[in-house]
């Protein structure tokens, strides 16, 4: 195939704008796949995908599409991310490109994640030319939305195709549209390989499959190649390209294609996405721009709610990582919680999604302790630590200073929200960097905030009190000097670690407030009362009291009752054994991910 | 009908009996609804089939908005010669609260001509913690019941179950919820406002405390968690039920516990009628789960278990078996031992599923 018939692109959209839809209507459309074999979502294959209606792994498919010139040319779409955690994958893919197709939704307009992403694309100097989608909807205005796309990013949408994917209107307008505006791909055939890494998967078959676009030179079964960053090196099996839901193998893969490369790695973190993949014999000078080592942002224990569990939780971890190589974990001590890991994550989706899977998947009752942000604790002795466990956190007279990571947020809104989303985000301990009014009601609303503030709830108190009309992206923007704490826990007079956590010292006291009436209705009463008490260095701030039981008894129990009567005993006992025990004290299981809940009122 | 097809089912295990019957109970609904007639049928398969022993106890509950003078002399040429009263309260307005249709004075009224027609055996049911019940109220009930001098007083605490219209209305943690069913609570209580609260936690057990001073001094003793009896007056068929004794229930839902099964009859009417004598929620009592048993229905009654019988009945000495939960009991001071008894301490009572799910065994 000739680089003149091969378009590489992407469609870039906001949540829900309906990228995926578009996807779908392509492949369809280009005819690799009867109407019957269609799944609803083709390229989203897993369950949860489907569940959440995101795309978690970018993934590629190659259809052929016989244009009205006459020619057939070959579309390799490659699906990306739609959210913020996984950003960097975003950038891979997007690197992988030529063009990318901006999806708008007719209704809703442009979006935080719209910017975010078609300034991503913008900035890997693709061509973008925009649809704007679900015209079909009572409220849509595409015209404005046109305008809103010329004025506030500046690209041309005069003769933007005006479709409804779900619909299947206008698709054969944007088919077209590809051939014509989508660059065919450059790059020299006999130059020494030069390809880029834009995703992996694990196959309990193949070992890791590696996806890649070819930016020069060629590779073939027997190529020997090697992970310019990595300095993995191993000899190809298989080279191919990607049908919708499967691998079809090919004889070689060369400049401007996009396919896979198996060749027997057994491990992900061998072929980190971003590396650049060259001929081990004849190496290529440089390795492609950008690639980035994947930094986990959020960290949290995870605990087996079985102790037993453990070697259970391990394998699945390591299982889990095999295809997801931005998942950190290391085993750690609780001990309230027993043996379990520290896990990292790239944002909170993330960490539910793993969270999910391992319940799903792996069968595995889980205890996750609050999410946490990498602090960089300066202790007195110049030394600067990485705290990932509030436990681990050096005593007070050893720290100098510690500071927390800072991300620079983007906030679309219209303006009848603005009052209420500004204060949330002063609340949250926000600095406003700027303001932008994209129209006459809608405002851009740009915020450095602390990570640690936004990867609880933040999202959810968006768009409760924007009534979902606020979206929001951020990017790390660094570290910053902060007053932090370590506010622990105390039930029943004994400190339990796995509650502990690293807050703004302005915010202990509410936070501390806040858990301990959370515990209260958490834990049930005892045979004696509990005292629940929140502490900072040592120094109670706030307390509450679980009554004892004062009663609890059959007042009737004759012949009928019996049987009963063993099943409620039996379901008390049950009850026992799903909780852990702290000195005296069983606590439930859910309260340790309490803290998660504190704003929910 | 139903009649007919409970002696049937009465007479179909005369064969497989071999032991004598030392008490009948009937009970579980409004037994007292059925003519003396049909109560005499049923009282000859028994007599007929069985090897009933002379001056076995046979008790009948009795609700005071159902029986009559004439009817109540019936009951006792029968043979029954225990009466079971299903008062609740001496409070009018609080036995509306329950949806009950007898009043006060009826009740008087059944209970002296019962005594009158020669009952000299009988039990009232009182019920504390009931919505809107004050500690005088209640005191007054109690007080109220000991002039009367019957022989025996099962005083409950209301316990708001699953599946009934107080927990609807109550919930799980007992303060008032509003719903929809609200309406058919009761035809006397249809808007919010007449719905009162629960008595608190600490009222409840006042109440339950304050029983137990009232019917002692009254000479009373409480021998079972809810049950006051006169001395030589605790209801020997009630007994059988907490010692692990064997019992055939007979009926439609009633409940067995013969040769190592506890099972019981369908309650679907139909079903009953048509004698299939299906049983239901089988369940074989194995030793582990007789040794169960045995401590959460033993502990039930104030003698407690005694550890003689319990190694005569196991083969097996309890402290083996459960030593390490009668330590934590003892320590925590929910239970006692003096010399072969184990009971329960006053707090033990208070919580006694807590002290009775130690002793499942795994």
């Amino acid at each position: 195939m000739d680089k003149q018939h091969i378009r590489n692109f992407c469609i870039v959209a906001h949540i829900d704008h309906g990228k995926s839809t578009l996807a779908d209507r392509i492949i369809e459309k280009t005819g690799l796949l009867t109407e019957r074999e269609m799944q609803e979502q083709v390229l989203d294959n897993m369950d949860i995908e489907r569940e959440r209606g995101i795309t978690i792994k970018a993934q590629t498919v190659r259809t052929v599409y016989k244009a009205k010139d006459g020619q057939e040319y070959v579309f390799n779409l490659i699906d990306t991310p739609g959210h913020v955690d996984f950003n960097y994958e975003v950038s891979r893919s997007l690197a992988a490109c030529d063009g990318a197709i901006l999806v708008v939704d007719a209704a809703q307009g442009i979006e935080a994640q719209t910017l975010a992403n078609v300034y991503l694309a913008l900035d890997h100097d693709l061509e973008v030319f925009p649809v704007i989608n679900k015209i079909d909807l009572p409220s849509a205005e595409p015209q404005r939305v046109i305008e809103e796309i010329e004025d506030v990013i500046g690209i041309e949408a005069k003769d933007a195709p005006l479709i409804s994917a779900k619909n299947g209107i206008g698709i054969d307008d944007v088919l077209e549209r590809i051939v014509e505006r989508i660059p065919a791909p450059e790059g020299d055939e006999d130059a020494p390989l030069k390809a880029l890494i834009f995703d992996s998967l694990y196959d309990s078959y193949r070992g890791v499959i590696v996806f890649v676009r070819i930016r020069d030179g060629k590779v073939r079964k027997g190529t020997r190649i090697r992970m310019m960053a990595t300095g993995a090196t191993a000899e190809v099996v298989e080279v191919g390209t990607f049908g919708a839901g499967q691998f079809i193998p090919g004889e070689e893969l060369s400049a401007g294609m996009v396919g896979y490369i198996t060749a027997s790695i057994k491990n992900v973190r061998d072929t980190a996405v971003g590396d650049t993949v060259t001929d081990d014999d004849r190496p290529c000078d440089e390795a492609l721009p950008g690639y980035k080592k994947v930094q986990s942002m959020v960290y949290c224990g995870m605990y087996p709610a079985d102790g037993a569990k453990y070697p259970d939780l391990r394998d699945a971890l390591e299982k889990l990582q095999l295809n997801d190589a931005s998942l950190r974990y290391e085993p750690e001590t609780s001990i309230a919680l027993g043996f379990g890991f520290r896990c990292g994550f790239l944002g909170l989706l993330h960490l539910e999604i793993i969270q999910e899977r391992l319940e799903r998947e792996y069968n595995l009752d889980l205890v996750t302790t609050a999410p946490g942000v990498i602090y960089r604790i300066w202790k007195t002795n110049g030394e600067m630590v990485e705290l990932t466990n509030p436990s681990n956190m050096p005593d007070p007279s050893e720290i100098d200073y510690m500071e927390e990571p800072i991300v620079s947020a983007e906030i679309m809104l219209t303006s009848e929200y603005l009052g209420a989303i500004m204060g949330l985000c002063q609340e949250r301990r926000g600095r406003q960097t700027g303001m932008e009014y994209i129209e006459a009601n809608r405002v851009l609303l740009k915020y450095d905030l602390p990570l640690n503030e936004i990867i609880y709830d933040f999202f959810d108190a968006l768009k409760s009190r924007s009534r979902g009309y606020a979206s929001f992206d951020y990017e790390l923007k660094g570290y910053e000097k902060s007053s932090l704490v370590k506010l622990d826990i105390l039930i029943n007079r004994e400190e339990v670690d796995a509650l502990s956590f690293i807050v703004h010292a302005d915010s202990a006291y509410e936070r501390g407030r806040k858990m301990c009436e959370k515990l209260k209705d958490e834990i049930p009463r005892h045979l004696f009362e509990i005292p629940i008490q929140a502490a900072v260095g040592g120094k109670i701030i706030a307390r509450e009291t679980v009554k004892a039981v004062r009663k609890d008894v059959l007042a009737k129990c004759y012949g009928g009752d019996i049987t009963r009567k063993k099943k409620l005993l039996e379901k008390q006992k049950e009850g026992k054994k799903r909780m852990r025990q702290i000195g005296n004290v069983e606590i439930p299981q859910k309260a340790f991910m309490s803290v998660l809940k504190l704003d929910s009122e | 009908m139903y009649v007919r097809a409970l002696c049937n089912e009465i007479a179909s295990y005369a064969g497989t009996v071999k032991e004598p019957v030392y008490t009948v109970f009937f009970g579980g609904g409004t037994p007292s609804v059925l003519t003396p007639d049909l109560l005499k049928k049923i009282m000859d398969t028994v007599v007929t089939h069985y090897d009933l022993i002379p001056g076995a106890e046979i008790s009948l509950e009795c609700n005071p908005g159902t029986a009559e003078r004439a009817t109540l002399a019936a009951y006792r040429s029968i043979g029954i010669n225990r009466l079971s009263i299903g008062l609740q309260s001496a409070c009018d307005s609080e036995l509306k609260i329950l949806g009950r249709i007898h009043d006060n004075k009826q009740f008087k009224s059944v209970y002296y001509e019962a005594r009158d027609v020669g009952f000299d055996n009988i039990n009232i049911d009182i019920m504390s913690a009931i919505p809107g019940q004050t500690i005088e109220s209640y005191e007054n009930t109690l007080t109220e019941i000991v002039n009367h001098d019957p022989e025996h007083i099962s005083a409950y605490s209301l316990i708001i179950e699953e599946g009934t219209k107080f927990h609807d209305l109550y919930g799980d943690d007992n303060s008032v919820i509003y719903t929809h069913k609200v309406n058919d609570l009761s035809s006397h209580s249809n808007t919010r406002c007449d719905i009162p609260s629960l008595p608190d936690e600490d009222t409840e057990r006042d109440m339950y405390h304050m029983t137990k001073e009232i019917l002692s001094s009254a000479g009373y003793h409480r021998y079972e968690i809810s049950n006051y009896a006169k001395d030589g007056y605790e209801c020997r068929h009630n007994s059988v039920y907490w010692t692990g004794g064997k019992y055939l229930g007979f009926g439609l839902g009633a409940s067995s516990y013969y040769g190592d099964n506890r099972y019981k009859n369908t309650s679907d009417l139909g079903e009953y009628l048509e004698q299939k004598g299906k049983r239901y929620d089988l369940i074989y009592i194995d030793e582990s789960s007789a040794m169960e048993e045995s401590m959460y229905l033993g502990l039930r009654m104030m003698k407690g278990v005694s550890i003689t019988d319990w190694r005569k009945r196991f083969k097996r000495d309890i402290w083996d078996v459960y030593g390490k939960e009668l330590r934590k009991l003892i320590t925590d001071g929910l239970i006692v031992t003096d010399n072969d008894r184990i009971r329960l301490t006053d707090r033990g009572i208070d919580v006694s599923n807590i002290v009775f799910s130690n002793f499942l065994l795994d």
